[in-house]
């Protein structure tokens, strides 16, 4: 186990300069995604086409994991429908959390997460943002929570 | 088995190595590295003579208390209410009866909470807290707020991590029934000046509460000279084992006071008409009790005043100087709580480095401490952090931790340059 296979470059990067950060204004839908254990905040907005993300924001304040998530998770899903989002989504839960799972060539720069999957403690700081977003497409409340 | 305890000959230096050698624990090594456990405060180790003693009555003394007539459960019994004399001693109460086993402080307070309070408050009634309460003794006051229309007042901290005293006096009217505050802060250290609040409280004519959570590990709490009404530690944090804790309450008061939980051993007699309660302090021990805990709490406190608590002070204010001066020399480090008294207790934020991040490259290096809200979401408020980290001493902590602590957050700094 290496502190490396954590905080590779990218999420390093992604933390120090967020991408997509902000709030849009106006938005077709917001949420809000709490982890009470660390106190991670985040709010994710999205506008809309059809069943396309167009655009999304995310702002916050949360530990390097769960802002790089966050920042590599909208630079990915923006443009996508809803439906390639939630294959995404399901890619990157098996990334944090499967040992033997490999990481498909599809997941782009979000595969540089896979290393959380030594840290357990740690899976909660890159679901976050993903939990977040599925409530914002409406398939879950207006506010999530990792607990 | 018959582990000597560390005992130190007094006027000699007090010897942290032996100490440490009574704690197995402190021997693993973590991610290949020595481990250095700097969260005492969340939860103490145990030495051996607590492992041990609990063995002990695990191998040859068991049975359920206060039951059999037989000579195991006798055996049993004597243990178990030798622990609560010993508990007794140790805080300087006047009598065994005024000293209730518990799950922990958490449970303790709940007591007070759901029995003292829930029967006596009502409208207009107000309890009294500080700024710098950990959540258990705040939200069961919240909850008894709720059901009686009480109302839960606070008093502020300054920028220090200090009470402000001037406005807690300021909030104390006769309205005022009952304040219970921390003897020792969790998260940011600071000793509050107990005497001072005791004192208070009394001449407005309030009953006191203090949690002694933090305290009773690193100082002597003496109750005759504290004059509170109740008074609540877990054993956890003393180097016993969990599921144990005390509600101390004087008898006057526990007197008064409806039981909470029903069940076996807190009754005399009972028929479907008409039950009749125990007498202290089994009138709020309903249930089979921690036979176990309680006899590995008396063996932590013997095993405490064996090294003697004046001298574990000594040491971790000592270690406490010496980590403060270390870290305030790290570019970027911000220690949150600088009270002018404080117990072996550091909190601090990185710049750059979010705590939670911190805690991991820590742990990565042997390092163990606390990451997060310290289950005190108002203090970190108050100094708008979502989180601090938190390194915190006890009796086997020494100077390789702190070295250890220092040259990790100087990894840290490393990795997110």
């Amino acid at each position: 186990m290496d502190l490396k296979d954590l905080y590779r470059d990218v999420i390093l990067d992604h933390n120090k300069r967020p991408r997509n950060f902000g709030t849009l204004d106006p938005a077709d839908s917001r949420a809000d995604g709490h982890n009470p254990l660390c106190g991670d905040r985040l709010t994710v907005t999205v506008r809309m086409d059809g069943d396309r993300i167009d655009d999304i924001r995310f702002e916050g304040k949360g530990c390097a994991i769960s802002t790089a998530s966050a920042s590599l998770m909208t630079e990915a899903v923006k443009g996508k429908d809803v439906a390639s989002i939630a294959r995404l989504r399901d890619m990157v839960q098996h990334a944090l959390t499967e040992h033997d799972y490999e990481v498909p060539g599809e997941l782009g720069k979000l595969a540089a997460l896979a290393g959380v999957r030594e840290f357990p403690a740690r899976v909660k700081c890159a679901t976050l943002c993903w939990h977040t977003l599925d409530a914002a497409l409406g398939a879950g409340a207006a506010t999530v929570s990792t607990e | 088995m018959n582990a000597e305890p560390a005992r130190l000959a007094a006027g000699m230096p007090y010897d942290v190595a032996r100490v440490r050698a009574d704690f197995p624990v402190l021997a693993t090594r973590v991610r290949g590295k020595r481990l250095a456990f700097l969260d005492t405060a969340a939860s103490a180790q145990r030495p051996l003579q607590v492992i041990e003693a609990v063995a002990a009555y695990e191998r040859t003394s068991h049975a359920n208390v206060h039951r059999g007539v037989y000579q195991l459960s006798q055996r049993a019994t004597d243990a178990f209410e030798g622990a609560r004399e010993r508990v007794r001693r140790f805080l300087n109460a006047a009598s065994e009866r005024e000293v209730i086993f518990t799950r922990g402080t958490t449970e303790a307070i709940n007591l007070v909470a759901q029995s003292w309070a829930r029967s006596t408050l009502g409208p207009g009634d107000e309890i009294l807290i500080t700024w710098m309460e950990h959540h258990a003794n705040i939200v069961p006051w919240q909850m008894v707020c709720q059901q009686t229309g009480a109302t839960l007042k606070v008093a502020p901290i300054d920028r220090r991590g200090e009470l402000r005293l001037d406005a807690f006096r300021a909030l104390l009217s006769p309205r005022t029934r009952l304040v219970a505050f921390t003897a020792v802060s969790n998260s940011l250290g600071t000793v509050l000046p107990a005497a001072e609040i005791v004192a208070a409280a009394r001449a407005v004519g309030a009953l006191v509460l203090v949690d002694a959570a933090q305290a009773v590990p690193h100082e002597r709490v003496d109750l005759r000279a504290l004059d509170c009404d109740f008074l609540a530690f877990s054993g956890h944090k003393l180097y016993g084992p969990t599921g144990i804790g005390v509600l101390w309450g004087r008898e006057a008061v526990l007197r008064e006071m409806p039981p909470w939980q029903g069940g076996g051993d807190m009754i005399l007699t009972v028929s479907f008409e008409r039950t009749t309660y125990n007498a202290l302090p089994y009138k709020f021990e309903a249930g089979t009790p921690n036979i176990s805990g309680a006899i590995g709490l008396a063996a932590a406190i013997d095993y405490l005043e064996g090294l003697g608590i004046e001298r574990v002070h000594a040491h971790e204010q000592a270690l406490l100087q010496r980590a403060t001066a270390a870290l305030g020399r790290i570019p970027g480090l911000t220690i949150v709580g600088q009270a002018a008294r404080k117990a072996g207790v550091i909190s601090f934020t990185l710049e750059g480095v979010h705590p939670h991040d911190l805690g991991t490259i820590l742990d990565a290096e042997g390092v163990a401490v606390r990451a997060g809200h310290h289950c005190a979401m108002p203090v970190m408020d108050f100094f708008e952090v979502a989180a601090t980290a938190r390194a915190s001493f006890g009796c086997y902590s020494d100077e390789a931790d702190l070295e250890q602590l220092v040259a990790a957050l100087g990894h840290a700094r490393e990795v997110f340059g």
